[in-house]
């Protein structure tokens, strides 16, 4: 059985599916990759999936967890399901702005926020 | 003119790094405690420590092509108006230029090719020196004028 440590958090709220991360530095490849697979994993699960991504406590990320995120929310959008991004912090946002990826994604201040916009 | 004009190419320190997040880690831990030593600023750090982690994943990924025996060169220097930093692969080099504009609306969803624009937004200064397996970036600390 696969004896690697979850990097995530995942909790269900009423259908959508909460996530966390258990980094604080989102830079590692080897990481962002098994990242990606876990989210790729409840993404495959779902129909519609609905996630929440939540950067609660995330202090650093690089451009290859924003190429993750892109390539999730593309996974998600080709099943007609939604993602939405919160607890971002203005660091993080900034390279979310610079990048425009703010233009991409969903960004809600907080999970709470987030979850009631689902519809 | 401003404090921050110092003439590049003076570096004090140098480092070998391979890919091992170890390695790196204990590098970038060193390097951030000599900036904030230097009286730089969480936000001068964050971007700083950004734009490294971004040079030096494209020089173990498209310069050394993911090759462990290749290490990557650091050199640098930090002072309290600015920081020098360079960093070089083993690669044959490639023409910046060529690497799309990430933020037009249509390459929004592609998922790679966002490194360099970050190094450029959050460094003063970013060159390739041609070949391009040579990256040199310089930081001005924006309240030492």
């Amino acid at each position: 059985m696969g004896s690697v440590a979850s990097r995530l958090r995942v909790t269900d709220e009423g259908g959508v599916a909460r996530i966390e991360f258990i980094d604080r530095n989102i830079l590692d490849e080897a990481n962002i990759q098994q990242i990606g697979e876990e989210i790729g994993r409840i993404i495959d699960s779902q129909d519609a999936p609905k996630l929440l991504i939540s950067f609660k406590d995330v202090e650093h990320l690089s451009s290859a967890a924003l190429g993750t995120l892109i390539t999730l929310t593309n996974r998600i959008k080709a099943k007609g399901g939604a993602l939405k991004l919160a607890d971002i912090n203005s660091q993080i946002y900034e390279v979310f702005v610079i990048t425009k990826l703010n233009k991409l994604f969903d960004i809600h201040e907080t999970a709470d926020e987030a979850l009631s916009s689902f519809e | 003119m401003a404090a921050c004009a110092r003439v590049e190419g003076i570096y004090d320190k140098e480092h070998s790094l391979r890919d091992e997040r170890e390695q790196i880690d204990a590098f970038k831990a060193e390097f951030s405690s000599l900036l904030a030593s230097h009286g730089y600023s969480e936000a001068c750090v964050f971007g700083i420590r950004l734009a490294f982690e971004e040079g030096l994943v494209n020089a173990f990924r498209h310069g050394n092509e993911n090759d462990p025996d290749k290490p990557v060169r650091i050199t640098y220097s930090i002072d309290s108006t600015e920081v020098h930093l360079q960093l070089e692969d083993q690669g044959a080099g490639f023409d910046p230029e060529s690497v799309p504009d990430p933020t037009r609306e249509e390459n929004l969803e592609i998922p790679s090719g966002r490194g360099i624009m970050l190094m450029r937004a959050y460094m003063s200064e970013v060159v390739f020196i041609p070949p391009g397996n040579k990256l040199r970036m310089r930081y001005c600390r924006p309240d030492s004028k």
